[in-house]
């Protein structure tokens, strides 16, 4: 390995380290890596928003002759106003602007994946034991899907108390959605630990030329 | 070298056409016109091997609801389609003029021969398009009876198939044989493409849920607002929200309030707005210390501005500080490590983790959890939510979270509109259920209003 990258392994295993230790407690090595990649973090952010944002999304538009590019320019030169506190009042005109049409975007998009999307989901489930003639520990399957479904849904009510026949569906949801909630964190438990051995692999073959 | 050699290959192609058609060497002339993209077949300069009536009152016109890029063509079929010869094969359809590209920029500024198109765009986008008037492209064939051609084209300007908005094409559609006969149409009138703001096709799907959700939301509204009681069942994790604001004044340490990884405008970091406006105010009252350590600039400013409000409305505006909501940088794991240090080294009694999370969730709540802080979290992101439920004392699961602003806001606004939602909810499952009913029934009209095209 040439020195260059003997150098930059070095300070990779040693930052790596140095954030380890946070396991033990907090203390200057673990201080020292946060306040480096927080510092190198946020700089190379300035200069990536400046490539990707103010270049191509201001200054060429300007240059093309497009001129309404100039109303969300002034929208944004109005969030600077925040830092003269007799001004500060100015920059909320952005804010509102930006949060009102963004939630209006966001919304039907929401409404799509969230709602319709999974009513097409349930009733394809039945659909498709038709089309494939399913039989068997499949129907059982889809039929407790939509149970839980439903159940579910139920849980998420909250104009009523959990109390009586609601109470016992609602129960038998959050049941549902719990068993999901193990698989899940089971699934991404095994990708951490993917993780810490790429990280140990790192450190024992890369670095330290272990095998 | 390529753009000069290319015209002059164009050129002598034309010439030995316009030979070969000269000397009546039809059939050449029609092989030739098949396979080219950039003759342009002359129905009354050619006359096909075997004469067949062409197509005829070709009309283009833009394809409606979509969001431009795409013309619909259409022509009355040929009066031997079907009928007399009954010899039609499949129609062809051509259009003028031909598109060339996508080419490097550099092509725009040097002197051709052929027509550059530039939109304003194009100016600052990587490849320019040149249009060639009195050229003509093939672009595909549709069987005989079809009397309807869509030339759908690409919107990136990058895309092999760009068609550009704005600009007249028009187009022929050429009937054809078995045997090689052919009939050509008159060209049609030019027309252009452009995208719609409205999806009328959509409006009787969606008009119709919008109207009755409205007119919820408004109704319940209204009622809050005259003083009716709106029941909205007891959530646990908001319950805590007092308690752990108390603890953490009673142990004269900080609250630390984590609004996530979000965009300012994800429907989770607008509902932990509202709920930090709340928690905000209890603090300015107990006169505890707030931590707000943001990801994004806009949510930092938004926050900023929730908090000074929270802190006039507790009649505490002197108490409120600048460095209360601070920015740490945009990078997930270094921002990650700036709040777990916050966490040890400011000793946080209680925090809060209400927005938009990632794979930061764990490190975040197990670091709380060893610090010993009682935390609260919520998020609508299905694959963090275990992670919270394992590591912190309460959390809010998906809606939840929604429901904890208006539960805690009490404005008649977000009472009226999360009643209205409860209502939508139970309608939405009395339709889903009709419909499991109906596609058990296979009754293929109750499935066909599930596949509807949004």
């Amino acid at each position: 390995m040439d020195w260059p990258t003997t150098i930059a392994t070095t300070v990779a295993a040693l930052l790596t380290l140095a954030v380890f230790s946070f396991l033990y407690k907090d203390n200057p090595f673990y201080k020292f890596a946060e306040h480096l990649m927080v510092g190198v973090s946020a700089g190379y952010w300035v200069i990536i928003l400046w490539y990707t944002v103010v270049i191509p999304k201001m200054w060429q538009p300007l240059e093309a002759g497009k001129w309404y590019y100039i109303i969300p320019i002034i929208l944004g030169i109005l969030m600077w106003a925040r830092l003269n506190r007799k001004w500060q009042w100015v920059s909320r005109y952005p804010l509102a602007f930006y949060i009102g049409v963004s939630t209006g975007v966001a919304i039907p998009l929401e409404m799509k994946a969230k709602v319709i999307e999974q009513l097409n989901g349930s009733v394809d489930l039945v659909t498709t034991m038709y089309a494939t003639q399913a039989s068997g520990m499949t129907v059982v399957n889809n039929i407790l899907i939509l149970i839980g479904i439903i159940a579910a849904l139920i849980y998420f009510f909250f104009s009523k108390a959990h109390t009586g026949a609601t109470g016992s569906i609602a129960k038998f949801g959050i049941g549902v959605l719990m068993v999901g909630f193990g698989a899940s964190f089971g699934f991404t438990v095994m990708a951490r630990i993917s993780l810490l051995i790429e990280r140990l692999q790192f450190l024992l073959f890369e670095w330290l030329k272990w095998g | 070298m390529r753009k000069r050699t290319r015209p002059a290959i164009l050129h002598s192609t034309t010439l030995v056409l316009l030979i070969a058609l000269s000397m009546g060497w039809l059939g050449l002339g029609a092989d030739v016109r098949a396979q080219s993209t950039t003759e342009i077949p002359e129905s009354s300069a050619v006359a096909p091997a075997i004469a067949v009536a062409p197509p005829t009152e070709v009309r283009v016109q833009d394809a409606p609801n979509d969001h431009g890029h795409a013309l619909t063509v259409r022509w009355k079929l040929s009066t031997d389609d079907g009928q007399g010869q009954n010899n039609i094969l499949a129609y062809r359809i051509l259009r003028t003029p031909k598109l060339v590209g996508p080419l490097p920029m550099d092509s725009a500024k040097s002197g051709t021969d052929l027509q550059v198109f530039s939109s304003p765009e194009t100016i600052y986008e990587e490849a320019v398009w040149r249009l060639i008037p009195d050229q003509w492209d093939t672009l595909g064939q549709v069987p005989l009876g079809t009397s309807k051609y869509e030339n759908r084209g690409g919107k990136q300007r990058d895309a092999k198939d760009f068609l550009p908005d704005a600009t007249p094409f028009q187009y022929k559609v050429i009937a054809t044989t078995a045997a090689g006969g052919m009939g050509i149409s008159e060209a049609s009138a030019p027309a252009q493409s452009s995208g719609q703001i409205v999806h009328t096709s959509k409006l009787q799907f969606i008009g119709i849920p919008v109207v009755i959700f409205t007119a919820l939301v408004l109704g319940f509204i209204s009622a809050a607002k005259r003083g009716r009681e709106l029941y909205i069942r007891p959530l646990a994790g908001i319950g805590a929200v007092d308690e752990a604001i108390g603890r953490a004044t009673e142990m004269n340490r900080p609250i630390l309030y984590v609004l996530g990884l979000g965009a300012p405008d994800d429907i989770a970091t607008i509902a932990s707005y509202t709920i930090l406006s709340r928690v905000a105010k209890k603090v300015a009252e107990h006169r505890t210390e707030l931590l707000v350590p943001c990801y994004d600039a806009v949510v930092m400013s938004i926050a900023q501005e929730t908090v000074r409000q929270a802190y006039l409305d507790a009649g505490r505006p002197d108490e409120y500080k600048e460095d209360m909501v601070y920015y740490v940088t945009q990078e997930q794991f270094a921002y990650v490590a700036a709040v777990n240090g916050t966490m040890l080294r400011r000793q946080t009694a209680t925090n809060f983790y209400l927005g938009v999370f990632y794979a930061e969730s764990l490190i975040l709540a197990e670091t709380g959890s060893l610090a010993g802080s009682i935390q609260i979290s919520g998020t609508d992101r299905v694959t963090q939510i275990p992670f919270f439920i394992v590591a912190c004392d309460y959390t809010l699961i998906g809606e939840e979270l929604y429901a904890a602003s208006a539960y805690l806001g009490r404005e008649p606004k977000l009472l009226g509109t999360l009643k209205a939602q409860d209502w939508a909810k139970g309608m939405f499952i009395a339709f889903m259920i009709f419909g499991l009913v109906g596609a058990a029934l296979q009754w293929n009209w109750v499935v066909s209003l599930f596949r509807m095209s949004f």
